[in-house]
Formats: C-alpha cells, sequence, structure tokens
C-alpha cells in the first residue's frame, strides 16, 4: 500500500507563492543491488510525479536511482484561486499514487 | 622491580570502573542525569524530528491515523469506535507494564495486538509488519512530550531483574554489555557516532539506516546483531522484558515519537 503526506499553509494569498511539501513512502530501489543469494534486485523508482493545481500541471519530475528511498520534495506554487493541489505518480513496477490537499486563497 | 610494578599499575588501572560523568551510579542503575539521544545526532538529524512537515516517521503516523479508524474486518469495530485518539496520550509513556490477563509484560505492539483478537476478533498484526509499525506510531505519538514513568514493582518484578541482569550481561562474540557502552561509554566516539545512553524514548522511530519506521526491538535486535550475540525474534519475552527496564532507565525522558535517528 502506497501512502504519503502532503503539507501545504492553511491559508495563502492571491499572487503570493506558497510552500508545498510532499513526502511518499517508497522504496526507490535502484536495481544496482542484489539480495541476500546474489540475485539481483529489479529496478522500482518513480519514474514520473506530476502535480496538479486544478486543471494545470505546475510541476513535473522525473526521480530516478539517484534520490533516496521515501522522496520528500519541497516546492513553491504561485496561489491563484482557491481548488485542489494533486500529486500524482507513477513507479517502475506501474504502481499509480496520489495525494492532495486543498489549497485555500483568500 | 620498576616494571612489574608499572604492569601492576596498568592493571590495577585496567580493573578500576572507567571514570566517565555519564555513567550509572551502580551497574544496572539509572545513568544521572538522563540525555536523551536526541542530544547526540547531528543537528540535521534533530531538525529533521523537529518538524512535523519534514518527519519522515510522519508518513507512518499518518498511516496509523488511518488504521485507527478503519474498520477491522468485513464489518467489525474500528479502534476509534471504543477510543479517542486523544485518550491514548500517556500510554505509550506507560508501558511495557504487567498484564494480569497476559501473564507476563507487555508493550504497546502486545496491547494493540490484544485488541485486535479480543475485542475486534481479527488476526494479529505480525511484528515488524508496516500496519502495526504504523498502528504503535500514531499511538506513540499521542504521548509526545509525556515523560515516560512505568511500573516495575509487584508482578513485574521478577521481569524487571532478569531485564537488569541481561542488560548487564556480557554476551556474543563481542562479548560486550549493553551497559559496556550505554553506561560506561555513553557520550564517546564510536567512529563517527556518539554513542547514546540507549533510551527507548524516540521510538518507533524512523531510522535512516533502515529507511523506514521500526519498532524499539528492531532496534534491539540490530544492536544484538552489531556485537555478535544471538538475536531474539521480535515480540520474545526477553526483548519485552528489556524495554521494561530501559523504560525504567528512561524515567522522566518526554516520549518523542515518532524520532528520527541515524
Amino acid at each position: 500500500m502506497a501512502f504519503a503526506r502532503i503539507v501545504v499553509p492553511p491559508r495563502v494569498a492571491r499572487g503570493e507563492a506558497f510552500e508545498v511539501r510532499v513526502s511518499i513512502r517508497h522504496p526507490m530501489e535502484t536495481g544496482f543491488r542484489v539480495d541476500d543469494v546474489g540475485k539481483s534486485i529489479p529496478r522500482n523508482t518513480l519514474r514520473e510525479v506530476v502535480v496538479r493545481y486544478g486543471d494545470a500541471i505546475v510541476l513535473r519530475a522525473s526521480l530516478g536511482s539517484g534520490i533516496a528511498a521515501n522522496p520528500y520534495l519541497r516546492f513553491f506554487v504561485t496561489a491563484r484561486e482557491s481548488g485542489p493541489l494533486a500529486v500524482e505518480w507513477v513507479d517502475d513496477a506501474g504502481e499509480p499514487g496520489t495525494v492532495r490537499a486543498d489549497v485555500n486563497v483568500a | 622491580m620498576t616494571r612489574i610494578v608499572a604492569v601492576a599499575a596498568f592493571a590495577a588501572a585496567l580493573a578500576a570502573p572507567l571514570a566517565s560523568p555519564c555513567a550509572a551510579a551502580e551497574p544496572g542503575g539509572r545513568p544521572d542525569p538522563a540525555r536523551s539521544g536526541l542530544g547526540d545526532v547531528a543537528p540535521s538529524i534533530a531538525a529533521l524530528q523537529a518538524d512535523d512537515a519534514a518527519n519522515p516517521g510522519m508518513l507512518w503516523v499518518d498511516r496509523g491515523a488511518a488504521l485507527w479508524s478503519a474498520s477491522v474486518g468485513s464489518n467489525g469495530p474500528a479502534c476509534s469506535t471504543c477510543h479517542a485518539a486523544a485518550a491514548m496520550k500517556g500510554v505509550a509513556a506507560r508501558l511495557p507494564a504487567w498484564s494480569g490477563a497476559a501473564g507476563r509484560v507487555v508493550d504497546l505492539e502486545d496491547r494493540i495486538d490484544a485488541c485486535r483478537t479480543s475485542r475486534q476478533h481479527a488476526p494479529p498484526l505480525a511484528r515488524g509488519s508496516e500496519d502495526l509499525v504504523a498502528l504503535t506510531a500514531f499511538v506513540a505519538a499521542q504521548s509526545r512530550g509525556v515523560p515516560i514513568h512505568v511500573s516495575v514493582d509487584g508482578p513485574a518484578k521478577p521481569a524487571f531483574e532478569r531485564a537488569r541482569a541481561f542488560y548487564t550481561t556480557r554476551r556474543g562474540q563481542m562479548n560486550l554489555a549493553c551497559t559496556s557502552c550505554h553506561d560506561d561509554l555513553a557520550g564517546k566516539r564510536l567512529l563517527n557516532e556518539t554513542i547514546s545512553q540507549g533510551h527507548p524514548n524516540a521510538f518507533p522511530a524512523y531510522r535512516l539506516e533502515w529507511q523506514a519506521m521500526g519498532s524499539l526491538q528492531r532496534r534491539l535486535r540490530a544492536c544484538l546483531f552489531g556485537i555478535r550475540a544471538t538475536m531474539p525474534e521480535e515480540g520474545a519475552a526477553v526483548l519485552t522484558e528489556l524495554e521494561l527496564y530501559l523504560a525504567w532507565r528512561a524515567d522522566g525522558l518526554p516520549v518523542e515519537a515518532p524520532g528520527v535517528r541515524r
């Protein structure tokens, strides 16, 4: 079961940049490791992370094998109007995940 | 002759107890003053623990919160059906404790599983499973800041004394007791780490080494692995009793769960 957290300020002013912090539970397996019997562990990293604010895509990221387990993303978005901020991702195993928060623009 | 005297003096120095400001008053006693392991980690790790939005352990706390209010089985009661989460404040600070029903010392994981089997009529969650770690983290987080105080009198006394003996007994290929490092050498360096007093107040904690949240018993097993001693399975009585001893030893330290440690 994938799980994740998203933190946005409870209220933001229109036109202001606000901070978004996202953490996602994911092993971020590099594909370079082997298990106890020498069998290689298949790569499984977050292939793509997309952040939507309303209908617009505000961030798109490809996380490779250089990112540690349980990635933590911190970025800024300019407040336009109240609406959902959704983070969606898919990993190398094809497993999708999503976490969302509501942005309240005062 | 001089040489013999010198050798004798050296032997006497070895036999003398190591003078250290952190040493326990007596073998198996409490360190004075007790010092949370938070003071021994790098500032960057302490900052990670202090900020809920960055603390990776909060992932498990959030998941625990979801499990807390999720109905168990087909239509069984959720934890929240009977317990308000706020009522869990202080629970983690007074466990492990003697349970008359179980006839042994139980820790927080045991209590959660006992509730699951007897009240929710569901199979117990496996020790070390992500769900049990998450629920434990959620319940323990309700006690953040509450000073640890456990009861070691009455029926818990024999278990407590067994655990004290375990703590002070040398074991494993490295022939080390818990006390050899966490009392005698606490505050000194082991490679680039500061040796902590070995308090349990941050657990369940996110360890960077595990890249995951883990229970105190998992940490104890890791310590036993380090000294190349036999590692009892998680949930074994010897580890649960050791948790009780460690809680007694950490008396007054605030619960920090979910902690972050290296």
